[in-house]
Protein backbone atom coordinates (compact mmCIF):
# COMPACT_ATOMS: atom_id res chain seq x y z
CA UNK A 1 0.00 0.00 0.00
CA UNK A 2 1.20 3.43 -1.41
CA UNK A 3 1.70 6.50 1.53
CA UNK A 4 1.03 9.73 0.07
CA UNK A 5 2.27 13.28 0.92
CA UNK A 6 -0.62 14.50 2.31
CA UNK A 7 -1.20 11.12 4.85
CA UNK A 8 -0.48 12.38 8.38
CA UNK A 9 1.58 9.89 10.23
CA UNK A 10 0.80 8.71 13.63
CA UNK A 11 0.18 11.07 16.55
CA UNK A 12 2.81 11.47 18.83
CA UNK A 13 0.91 11.25 21.84
CA UNK A 14 -0.59 7.90 20.88
CA UNK A 15 2.81 6.61 20.70
CA UNK A 16 4.20 7.99 23.98
CA UNK A 17 1.70 5.44 25.80
CA UNK A 18 3.86 2.27 24.01
CA UNK A 19 7.22 0.85 25.16
CA UNK A 20 10.25 2.54 25.43
CA UNK A 21 12.75 1.21 22.50
CA UNK A 22 15.29 3.51 22.75
CA UNK A 23 16.79 6.26 25.59
CA UNK A 24 19.40 8.30 26.26
CA UNK A 25 20.69 10.12 29.00
CA UNK A 26 23.48 12.54 29.19
CA UNK A 27 25.26 11.50 26.11
CA UNK A 28 28.69 12.39 24.81
CA UNK A 29 31.03 11.93 21.83
CA UNK A 30 34.15 13.36 21.28
CA UNK A 31 36.55 13.26 18.52
CA UNK A 32 40.08 14.29 19.97
CA UNK A 33 38.95 18.49 20.70
CA UNK A 34 36.15 17.66 18.75
CA UNK A 35 32.75 17.50 21.17
CA UNK A 36 30.16 16.27 18.67
CA UNK A 37 27.27 15.27 21.11
CA UNK A 38 27.85 17.52 24.28
CA UNK A 39 24.65 15.95 26.30
CA UNK A 40 21.73 14.57 24.48
CA UNK A 41 18.75 13.08 26.25
CA UNK A 42 16.24 11.64 24.54
CA UNK A 43 13.23 8.71 24.30
CA UNK A 44 12.27 6.47 21.17
CA UNK A 45 8.42 4.95 21.71
CA UNK A 46 7.98 1.70 19.70
CA UNK A 47 6.42 2.16 16.43
CA UNK A 48 7.65 5.96 16.61
CA UNK A 49 9.57 7.86 13.06
CA UNK A 50 12.23 10.50 14.42
CA UNK A 51 13.46 12.52 11.95
CA UNK A 52 16.86 14.17 13.17
CA UNK A 53 17.62 17.36 11.26
CA UNK A 54 20.12 19.45 11.69
CA UNK A 55 23.34 21.48 10.13
CA UNK A 56 26.18 19.24 8.62
CA UNK A 57 28.63 17.96 11.10
CA UNK A 58 26.48 18.47 14.20
CA UNK A 59 26.45 14.88 14.85
CA UNK A 60 23.55 13.29 13.71
CA UNK A 61 25.60 10.91 11.87
CA UNK A 62 27.49 10.05 15.12
CA UNK A 63 24.25 9.44 16.90
CA UNK A 64 22.82 6.69 14.89
CA UNK A 65 26.48 5.27 14.51
CA UNK A 66 26.53 5.30 18.59
CA UNK A 67 23.37 3.39 18.50
CA UNK A 68 24.19 0.64 16.16
CA UNK A 69 27.53 0.41 17.84
CA UNK A 70 29.70 1.39 15.16
CA UNK A 71 31.26 4.26 17.37
CA UNK A 72 31.14 3.97 21.18
CA UNK A 73 29.85 6.84 23.92
CA UNK A 74 32.19 8.35 25.74
CA UNK A 75 29.50 9.40 28.80
CA UNK A 76 26.11 8.60 29.30
CA UNK A 77 23.61 6.16 29.22
CA UNK A 78 22.33 4.44 26.16
CA UNK A 79 19.49 1.92 26.67
CA UNK A 80 17.98 -0.03 23.37
CA UNK A 81 15.18 -2.75 23.96
CA UNK A 82 15.25 -2.27 28.03
CA UNK A 83 19.16 -3.30 28.11
CA UNK A 84 21.86 -0.67 29.23
CA UNK A 85 24.40 -1.10 26.77
CA UNK A 86 27.60 0.02 28.84
CA UNK A 87 26.06 -3.22 30.76
CA UNK A 88 26.33 -5.85 28.43
CA UNK A 89 29.09 -8.38 27.22
CA UNK A 90 30.39 -8.29 23.74
CA UNK A 91 27.81 -11.61 22.78
CA UNK A 92 24.92 -10.12 24.41
CA UNK A 93 25.84 -6.59 22.68
CA UNK A 94 25.78 -7.84 18.99
CA UNK A 95 22.45 -9.98 19.54
CA UNK A 96 21.14 -6.24 20.02
CA UNK A 97 22.81 -5.15 17.17
CA UNK A 98 21.19 -7.82 15.22
CA UNK A 99 17.90 -6.23 15.98
CA UNK A 100 18.45 -2.72 14.85
CA UNK A 101 18.94 -2.25 10.40
CA UNK A 102 20.91 0.67 9.41
CA UNK A 103 20.27 2.38 5.95
CA UNK A 104 24.28 4.19 4.92
CA UNK A 105 23.85 7.27 3.23
CA UNK A 106 25.56 5.46 0.17
CA UNK A 107 23.72 2.39 0.70
CA UNK A 108 26.95 0.26 1.06
CA UNK A 109 26.23 -2.41 -1.33
CA UNK A 110 29.28 -4.77 -1.58
CA UNK A 111 30.86 -4.26 -5.28
CA UNK A 112 32.14 -7.47 -5.62
CA UNK A 113 28.52 -9.62 -5.56
CA UNK A 114 25.67 -9.28 -6.98
CA UNK A 115 22.51 -8.23 -6.42
CA UNK A 116 21.17 -11.99 -4.97
CA UNK A 117 24.49 -11.99 -3.26
CA UNK A 118 24.49 -8.91 -1.62
CA UNK A 119 20.85 -9.98 0.09
CA UNK A 120 21.98 -13.70 0.69
CA UNK A 121 25.03 -12.43 2.63
CA UNK A 122 23.43 -11.30 5.76
CA UNK A 123 20.92 -14.12 5.59
CA UNK A 124 24.14 -16.57 5.62
CA UNK A 125 25.66 -14.49 8.48
CA UNK A 126 22.77 -14.17 10.65
CA UNK A 127 20.98 -17.96 9.80
CA UNK A 128 24.10 -20.22 9.31
CA UNK A 129 20.88 -23.10 8.79
CA UNK A 130 19.20 -21.62 6.49
CA UNK A 131 17.88 -23.63 3.01
CA UNK A 132 18.57 -22.89 0.01
CA UNK A 133 14.95 -22.68 -0.87
CA UNK A 134 14.51 -20.50 1.87
CA UNK A 135 16.90 -17.84 1.37
CA UNK A 136 15.24 -17.71 -2.42
CA UNK A 137 12.14 -17.25 -0.82
CA UNK A 138 13.43 -14.26 1.38
CA UNK A 139 15.44 -12.96 -1.23
CA UNK A 140 12.62 -12.78 -3.95
CA UNK A 141 10.12 -11.08 -1.49
CA UNK A 142 12.48 -8.49 -0.08
CA UNK A 143 13.26 -7.32 -3.59
CA UNK A 144 9.37 -7.43 -4.61
CA UNK A 145 9.01 -5.50 -1.62
CA UNK A 146 11.47 -2.76 -2.71
CA UNK A 147 10.03 -3.20 -6.41
CA UNK A 148 13.70 -4.78 -7.57
CA UNK A 149 12.52 -8.18 -8.88
CA UNK A 150 13.99 -7.68 -12.16
CA UNK A 151 17.86 -6.84 -10.99
CA UNK A 152 18.36 -10.48 -8.78
CA UNK A 153 21.50 -11.06 -10.95
CA UNK A 154 22.10 -7.48 -11.78
CA UNK A 155 25.56 -6.28 -10.04
CA UNK A 156 25.14 -2.87 -7.41
CA UNK A 157 27.10 -1.02 -10.48
CA UNK A 158 24.43 -1.67 -12.81
CA UNK A 159 22.14 0.08 -10.78
CA UNK A 160 20.81 3.59 -10.26
CA UNK A 161 21.28 5.65 -7.26
CA UNK A 162 17.69 4.91 -6.32
CA UNK A 163 17.85 1.27 -7.16
CA UNK A 164 20.81 1.26 -4.54
CA UNK A 165 19.00 2.89 -2.40
CA UNK A 166 15.87 0.65 -2.62
CA UNK A 167 18.43 -2.10 -2.17
CA UNK A 168 20.23 -1.14 0.51
CA UNK A 169 17.13 -1.10 2.24
CA UNK A 170 15.87 -4.52 1.02
CA UNK A 171 19.35 -5.87 2.48
CA UNK A 172 18.76 -4.23 5.87
CA UNK A 173 15.25 -5.03 6.12
CA UNK A 174 15.73 -8.64 5.21
CA UNK A 175 16.48 -9.54 8.77
CA UNK A 176 13.49 -7.79 9.99
CA UNK A 177 15.22 -5.52 12.44
CA UNK A 178 13.30 -4.23 15.49
CA UNK A 179 14.68 -0.64 14.90
CA UNK A 180 15.69 0.70 11.66
CA UNK A 181 17.74 3.84 11.44
CA UNK A 182 18.30 5.93 8.03
CA UNK A 183 21.58 7.94 7.15
CA UNK A 184 20.11 10.09 4.66
CA UNK A 185 18.09 8.07 2.95
CA UNK A 186 17.33 10.68 -0.09
CA UNK A 187 20.33 12.72 -0.58
CA UNK A 188 21.96 12.62 -4.07
CA UNK A 189 18.77 11.41 -5.45
CA UNK A 190 15.69 13.54 -7.81
CA UNK A 191 12.93 14.77 -5.86
CA UNK A 192 10.73 12.17 -7.49
CA UNK A 193 13.01 9.05 -6.28
CA UNK A 194 13.33 11.38 -2.93
CA UNK A 195 9.95 10.88 -2.43
CA UNK A 196 9.33 6.82 -3.30
CA UNK A 197 12.35 6.36 -1.20
CA UNK A 198 10.29 8.22 1.81
CA UNK A 199 6.76 6.33 0.67
CA UNK A 200 8.89 3.03 0.85
CA UNK A 201 9.87 4.07 4.48
CA UNK A 202 6.64 4.67 5.69
CA UNK A 203 5.34 1.38 4.07
CA UNK A 204 8.25 -1.02 5.71
CA UNK A 205 6.90 0.99 9.02
CA UNK A 206 3.52 0.02 8.32
CA UNK A 207 4.57 -3.22 7.27
CA UNK A 208 6.78 -4.89 9.76
CA UNK A 209 6.21 -2.04 12.75
CA UNK A 210 9.19 -1.16 12.93
CA UNK A 211 11.00 1.88 15.28
CA UNK A 212 12.82 4.39 12.76
CA UNK A 213 15.07 7.34 13.29
CA UNK A 214 15.92 8.91 10.03
CA UNK A 215 18.82 11.67 9.62
CA UNK A 216 18.09 13.67 6.71
CA UNK A 217 18.50 17.42 5.23
CA UNK A 218 15.25 16.74 2.91
CA UNK A 219 12.24 18.29 4.16
CA UNK A 220 9.59 16.57 1.70
CA UNK A 221 11.33 13.19 3.40
CA UNK A 222 10.80 14.66 6.89
CA UNK A 223 7.07 16.08 5.99
CA UNK A 224 6.13 12.62 4.88
CA UNK A 225 7.55 10.41 7.78
CA UNK A 226 8.09 12.20 10.89
CA UNK A 227 6.33 11.55 13.64
CA UNK A 228 8.20 14.15 15.70
CA UNK A 229 11.18 16.06 14.50
CA UNK A 230 14.45 16.29 16.73
CA UNK A 231 16.76 19.15 15.62
CA UNK A 232 20.41 19.32 16.29
CA UNK A 233 22.55 21.88 17.43
CA UNK A 234 26.18 22.31 18.73
CA UNK A 235 25.75 18.74 20.20
CA UNK A 236 22.56 19.31 22.24
CA UNK A 237 19.18 18.94 20.92
CA UNK A 238 17.89 22.82 20.01
CA UNK A 239 14.00 21.73 19.46
CA UNK A 240 11.65 18.85 19.24
CA UNK A 241 7.90 18.96 18.18
CA UNK A 242 6.05 17.37 15.65
CA UNK A 243 6.49 18.88 11.81
CA UNK A 244 3.39 21.62 11.93
CA UNK A 245 4.40 23.01 15.81
CA UNK A 246 8.62 23.02 14.37
CA UNK A 247 7.64 24.95 11.10
CA UNK A 248 5.74 27.36 13.22
CA UNK A 249 8.69 27.87 15.71
CA UNK A 250 9.61 31.08 17.53
CA UNK A 251 13.14 30.08 17.02
CA UNK A 252 14.24 31.72 13.25
CA UNK A 253 17.14 29.15 13.48
CA UNK A 254 14.94 26.32 14.06
CA UNK A 255 12.09 27.89 11.48
CA UNK A 256 14.90 28.65 8.86
CA UNK A 257 15.14 24.52 8.28
CA UNK A 258 11.22 24.59 6.97
CA UNK A 259 11.44 27.11 4.34
CA UNK B 1 35.05 -1.09 18.88
CA UNK B 2 35.30 2.37 18.17
CA UNK B 3 35.05 2.55 14.59
CA UNK B 4 36.13 -0.92 14.06
CA UNK B 5 38.80 0.51 11.48
CA UNK B 6 40.45 2.68 13.76
CA UNK B 7 40.17 5.64 11.14
CA UNK B 8 39.57 8.31 13.38
CA UNK B 9 41.88 7.96 15.94
CA UNK B 10 44.73 7.53 12.90
CA UNK B 11 43.18 10.72 11.68
CA UNK B 12 43.32 12.65 15.05
CA UNK B 13 47.02 11.62 16.17
CA UNK B 14 48.14 12.50 12.25
CA UNK B 15 46.64 15.99 12.50
CA UNK B 16 48.28 16.39 16.35
CA UNK B 17 51.67 15.41 15.28
CA UNK B 18 51.29 17.58 12.01
CA UNK B 19 49.94 20.87 13.80
CA UNK B 20 51.93 20.73 17.22
CA UNK B 21 55.24 18.03 17.01
CA UNK B 22 56.79 19.74 14.17
CA UNK B 23 56.65 23.26 14.95
CA UNK B 24 57.70 22.06 19.21
CA UNK B 25 60.29 19.37 18.38
CA UNK B 26 61.45 19.66 14.67
CA UNK B 27 61.23 17.52 11.89
CA UNK B 28 63.49 14.59 12.75
CA UNK B 29 61.17 14.19 16.14
CA UNK B 30 57.67 14.11 13.68
CA UNK B 31 59.13 11.29 11.67
CA UNK B 32 60.50 9.38 14.73
CA UNK B 33 56.64 10.04 16.08
CA UNK B 34 55.18 8.73 12.72
CA UNK B 35 57.43 6.09 12.82
CA UNK B 36 56.57 4.90 16.14
CA UNK B 37 52.78 5.28 16.08
CA UNK B 38 52.76 3.82 12.45
CA UNK B 39 54.86 0.29 14.28
CA UNK B 40 52.58 0.31 17.31
CA UNK B 41 49.80 0.23 15.04
CA UNK B 42 51.11 -2.14 12.81
CA UNK B 43 52.01 -4.58 15.82
CA UNK B 44 48.49 -4.13 17.25
CA UNK B 45 47.04 -4.96 13.89
CA UNK B 46 49.22 -7.83 13.68
CA UNK B 47 48.04 -9.24 17.10
CA UNK B 48 44.25 -8.68 16.54
CA UNK B 49 45.04 -11.31 13.55
CA UNK B 50 46.45 -14.06 15.94
CA UNK B 51 43.57 -13.68 18.24
CA UNK B 52 40.70 -13.52 15.54
CA UNK B 53 42.31 -15.79 14.09
CA UNK B 54 42.06 -18.56 16.54
CA UNK B 55 38.53 -17.70 17.59
CA UNK B 56 35.54 -19.50 15.83
CA UNK B 57 33.40 -19.21 13.17
CA UNK B 58 36.19 -19.83 10.57
CA UNK B 59 35.44 -18.43 7.58
CA UNK B 60 36.59 -21.46 4.89
CA UNK B 61 34.85 -20.67 1.97
CA UNK B 62 36.14 -17.28 1.58
CA UNK B 63 40.08 -18.67 2.30
CA UNK B 64 39.51 -20.83 -0.43
CA UNK B 65 37.78 -18.05 -2.65
CA UNK B 66 40.67 -15.50 -1.45
CA UNK B 67 43.26 -18.17 -2.22
CA UNK B 68 42.03 -18.34 -5.71
CA UNK B 69 41.69 -15.01 -6.24
CA UNK B 70 45.28 -13.97 -4.50
CA UNK B 71 47.02 -17.23 -5.59
CA UNK B 72 45.74 -18.56 -8.83
CA UNK B 73 45.33 -15.09 -10.59
CA UNK B 74 48.81 -14.07 -9.92
CA UNK B 75 50.30 -17.89 -11.95
CA UNK B 76 50.38 -16.01 -15.15
CA UNK B 77 52.55 -13.16 -14.32
CA UNK B 78 54.76 -15.26 -11.83
CA UNK B 79 55.19 -18.15 -14.61
CA UNK B 80 56.12 -15.36 -16.89
CA UNK B 81 58.19 -13.65 -14.60
CA UNK B 82 60.34 -16.98 -13.69
CA UNK B 83 60.80 -18.05 -16.68
CA UNK B 84 62.44 -14.60 -17.97
CA UNK B 85 64.40 -14.42 -14.88
CA UNK B 86 65.51 -17.83 -15.57
CA UNK B 87 66.39 -17.52 -19.01
CA UNK B 88 68.27 -14.61 -18.60
CA UNK B 89 70.09 -15.00 -15.34
CA UNK B 90 71.67 -17.92 -17.90
CA UNK B 91 72.40 -15.74 -20.46
CA UNK B 92 74.26 -13.50 -18.21
CA UNK B 93 76.05 -15.58 -16.28
CA UNK B 94 77.78 -17.83 -19.16
CA UNK B 95 80.64 -15.50 -20.62
CA UNK B 96 81.89 -15.19 -16.92
CA UNK B 97 82.09 -18.65 -15.93
CA UNK B 98 83.31 -19.30 -19.48
CA UNK B 99 86.38 -17.11 -18.83
CA UNK B 100 87.03 -19.60 -16.30
CA UNK B 101 85.87 -22.47 -18.66
CA UNK B 102 83.27 -23.47 -16.00
CA UNK B 103 80.17 -23.28 -18.08
CA UNK B 104 79.58 -27.15 -17.16
CA UNK B 105 78.78 -25.35 -13.47
CA UNK B 106 76.31 -22.95 -15.56
CA UNK B 107 73.11 -25.44 -14.49
CA UNK B 108 73.94 -25.44 -10.98
CA UNK B 109 74.60 -22.11 -10.22
CA UNK B 110 71.60 -20.79 -11.72
CA UNK B 111 70.05 -23.16 -9.63
CA UNK B 112 71.21 -22.28 -6.35
CA UNK B 113 70.88 -18.74 -7.55
CA UNK B 114 67.16 -19.25 -8.57
CA UNK B 115 65.85 -21.80 -5.22
CA UNK B 116 68.28 -19.85 -2.89
CA UNK B 117 67.73 -16.19 -3.63
CA UNK B 118 66.09 -14.59 -7.06
CA UNK B 119 63.06 -16.87 -7.20
CA UNK B 120 61.48 -16.16 -3.70
CA UNK B 121 62.92 -12.39 -3.44
CA UNK B 122 61.58 -11.55 -7.56
CA UNK B 123 58.32 -13.79 -7.10
CA UNK B 124 57.53 -12.19 -3.47
CA UNK B 125 58.15 -8.66 -5.21
CA UNK B 126 56.16 -9.33 -8.02
CA UNK B 127 52.96 -10.86 -5.61
CA UNK B 128 53.35 -7.64 -3.22
CA UNK B 129 52.48 -5.63 -6.84
CA UNK B 130 49.64 -7.25 -7.46
CA UNK B 131 48.34 -9.07 -4.65
CA UNK B 132 49.28 -6.73 -1.91
CA UNK B 133 48.03 -3.53 -3.82
CA UNK B 134 45.24 -5.19 -4.84
CA UNK B 135 44.16 -6.30 -1.16
CA UNK B 136 45.39 -2.40 0.06
CA UNK B 137 42.77 -0.66 -2.62
CA UNK B 138 39.83 -3.39 -2.20
CA UNK B 139 40.25 -2.51 1.64
CA UNK B 140 40.12 0.78 0.94
CA UNK B 141 37.99 1.71 -1.17
CA UNK B 142 35.33 -0.77 1.36
CA UNK B 143 36.00 1.47 3.72
CA UNK B 144 35.20 4.62 2.02
CA UNK B 145 32.04 3.24 0.53
CA UNK B 146 31.33 2.27 4.32
CA UNK B 147 31.00 -1.77 3.33
CA UNK B 148 32.86 -2.97 6.41
CA UNK B 149 31.15 -0.93 8.48
CA UNK B 150 27.39 -2.26 6.87
CA UNK B 151 29.40 -5.82 7.51
CA UNK B 152 29.56 -4.90 11.18
CA UNK B 153 26.14 -3.91 11.47
CA UNK B 154 24.56 -7.26 9.43
CA UNK B 155 26.65 -9.20 12.39
CA UNK B 156 29.70 -9.86 10.43
CA UNK B 157 32.85 -10.02 12.22
CA UNK B 158 34.77 -7.73 9.25
CA UNK B 159 38.34 -8.14 10.57
CA UNK B 160 37.82 -12.14 10.69
CA UNK B 161 35.82 -11.98 7.17
CA UNK B 162 38.14 -9.68 5.16
CA UNK B 163 41.49 -9.66 6.91
CA UNK B 164 42.47 -13.14 8.26
CA UNK B 165 40.75 -14.62 5.06
CA UNK B 166 43.24 -12.63 2.85
CA UNK B 167 46.37 -13.06 5.02
CA UNK B 168 46.10 -16.55 5.19
CA UNK B 169 45.44 -16.90 1.56
CA UNK B 170 48.69 -14.68 0.89
CA UNK B 171 51.02 -16.66 3.42
CA UNK B 172 49.51 -20.25 1.91
CA UNK B 173 49.72 -19.29 -2.19
CA UNK B 174 53.36 -17.24 -2.03
CA UNK B 175 54.86 -20.15 -1.16
CA UNK B 176 53.37 -22.59 -4.00
CA UNK B 177 53.46 -19.89 -6.15
CA UNK B 178 57.62 -19.74 -5.83
CA UNK B 179 57.72 -23.47 -6.09
CA UNK B 180 56.32 -23.24 -9.68
CA UNK B 181 57.81 -19.96 -10.23
CA UNK B 182 61.44 -21.83 -9.60
CA UNK B 183 59.89 -24.78 -11.37
CA UNK B 184 59.47 -22.35 -14.65
CA UNK B 185 63.00 -20.39 -14.12
CA UNK B 186 65.06 -23.63 -14.29
CA UNK B 187 63.03 -24.30 -17.85
CA UNK B 188 63.89 -21.27 -18.86
CA UNK B 189 67.66 -21.45 -17.68
CA UNK B 190 67.68 -24.63 -20.24
CA UNK B 191 66.11 -22.96 -23.10
CA UNK B 192 68.45 -20.25 -22.50
CA UNK B 193 71.46 -23.41 -22.14
CA UNK B 194 70.06 -24.57 -25.52
CA UNK B 195 70.83 -21.50 -27.53
CA UNK B 196 74.50 -22.17 -27.34
CA UNK B 197 74.67 -26.23 -26.33
CA UNK B 198 72.68 -28.98 -26.43
CA UNK B 199 72.09 -30.25 -23.44
CA UNK B 200 69.16 -33.19 -22.91
CA UNK B 201 66.28 -32.41 -20.28
CA UNK B 202 67.32 -35.51 -18.01
CA UNK B 203 71.31 -34.70 -18.12
CA UNK B 204 70.01 -30.59 -17.37
CA UNK B 205 67.82 -31.57 -14.12
CA UNK B 206 70.14 -34.45 -13.34
CA UNK B 207 72.95 -31.65 -13.14
CA UNK B 208 70.78 -29.30 -11.06
CA UNK B 209 69.69 -32.05 -8.60
CA UNK B 210 72.85 -33.45 -7.92
CA UNK B 211 73.97 -29.73 -6.97
CA UNK B 212 70.66 -28.86 -4.58
CA UNK B 213 70.55 -30.08 -0.98
CA UNK B 214 68.38 -29.39 1.91
CA UNK B 215 69.77 -26.21 3.19
CA UNK B 216 69.08 -24.61 -0.04
CA UNK B 217 65.44 -25.54 -0.16
CA UNK B 218 64.23 -25.53 2.70
CA UNK B 219 65.17 -22.01 4.27
CA UNK B 220 63.62 -20.62 0.73
CA UNK B 221 60.48 -22.13 1.32
CA UNK B 222 60.42 -21.11 5.49
CA UNK B 223 61.34 -17.08 4.28
CA UNK B 224 58.65 -17.41 1.61
CA UNK B 225 55.80 -18.26 4.22
CA UNK B 226 56.88 -15.15 6.12
CA UNK B 227 56.84 -13.13 2.88
CA UNK B 228 53.37 -14.40 2.07
CA UNK B 229 52.05 -13.00 5.33
CA UNK B 230 54.00 -9.76 5.23
CA UNK B 231 53.10 -8.73 2.36
CA UNK B 232 49.27 -10.02 3.24
CA UNK B 233 49.18 -8.09 6.42
CA UNK B 234 50.88 -5.02 5.25
CA UNK B 235 47.93 -4.52 2.05
CA UNK B 236 45.10 -5.31 4.72
CA UNK B 237 46.69 -3.00 7.53
CA UNK B 238 46.96 -0.68 4.80
CA UNK B 239 43.49 -0.93 3.00
CA UNK B 240 41.82 -1.75 6.37
CA UNK B 241 42.87 1.40 8.53
CA UNK B 242 42.93 3.84 5.43
CA UNK B 243 41.96 7.27 5.95
CA UNK B 244 38.30 7.79 4.47
CA UNK B 245 37.77 9.53 0.64
CA UNK B 246 39.09 8.40 -2.53
CA UNK B 247 42.73 9.89 -2.12
CA UNK B 248 42.83 7.05 0.30
CA UNK B 249 42.37 4.48 -1.75
CA UNK B 250 45.31 5.34 -4.19
CA UNK B 251 47.64 5.96 -1.03
CA UNK B 252 46.84 2.57 -0.04
CA UNK B 253 47.08 0.78 -2.55
CA UNK B 254 50.48 2.09 -3.04
CA UNK B 255 52.00 2.09 0.47
CA UNK B 256 50.75 -1.77 0.37
CA UNK B 257 53.73 -2.08 -2.26
CA UNK B 258 56.11 0.12 -0.39
CA UNK B 259 56.19 -1.81 2.72
CA UNK B 260 56.07 -4.78 1.65
CA UNK B 261 58.58 -5.05 -0.64
CA UNK B 262 60.79 -3.06 1.97
CA UNK B 263 59.78 -5.96 4.06
CA UNK B 264 60.57 -8.64 1.72
CA UNK B 265 64.02 -7.37 1.79
CA UNK B 266 64.27 -6.67 5.25
CA UNK B 267 62.79 -10.22 6.03
CA UNK B 268 65.40 -11.90 3.40
CA UNK B 269 67.59 -9.78 5.13
CA UNK B 270 67.09 -11.60 8.49
CA UNK B 271 66.33 -15.32 6.82
CA UNK B 272 70.03 -14.93 5.31
CA UNK B 273 71.76 -14.06 8.64
CA UNK B 274 70.19 -17.05 10.52
CA UNK B 275 70.79 -19.43 7.51
CA UNK B 276 74.39 -18.52 7.70
CA UNK B 277 74.26 -19.13 11.26
CA UNK B 278 73.15 -22.81 10.81
CA UNK B 279 75.64 -23.17 7.95
CA UNK B 280 78.26 -22.55 9.74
Amino acid sequence: MRIEANETPVKQETLHSSPVVIEMEHLKKSFGKNHVLRDINFKVYEGENIVVLGKSGTGKSVLIKCIVGLLDIDDGKLVILGKNVADLKERELIEIHKKIGFLFQSAALYDSMSVRENLEFPLKRQLPVISNDAMELLVVEALKNVGLSDAIELSPSELSGGMRKRLGLARTLILKPEIMLYDEPTTGLDPITSKEISNLIMEVQKKNKTTSIIITHDIECAKLTANRIIVIKDGVFAAEGSFAELEKSADDWVRSFFE
Amino acid sequence: MDNDTGTDSTTTEASALKTGEVESHGFSAYIFNALFIEVASLTTFTLRFFKELLRPPYEFGELIKQSFLIGYKSLPLIGITGFIIGLVLTIQSRPTLAKFGATSWLPAMVAVSIIREIGPVISALIFAGKAGSGIGAELASMNVTEQIDAMQVSGTNPFKYLVVTRVLAATVTLPILIIFSDAIGLMGSFVAVNLKDHVSVSLYFSLIFQSLDFNDVFPALIKSVFFGFAIGMIGCYKGYTSNKGTEGVGKAANAAVVFASLMVFIIDMIAVQITSLFQG
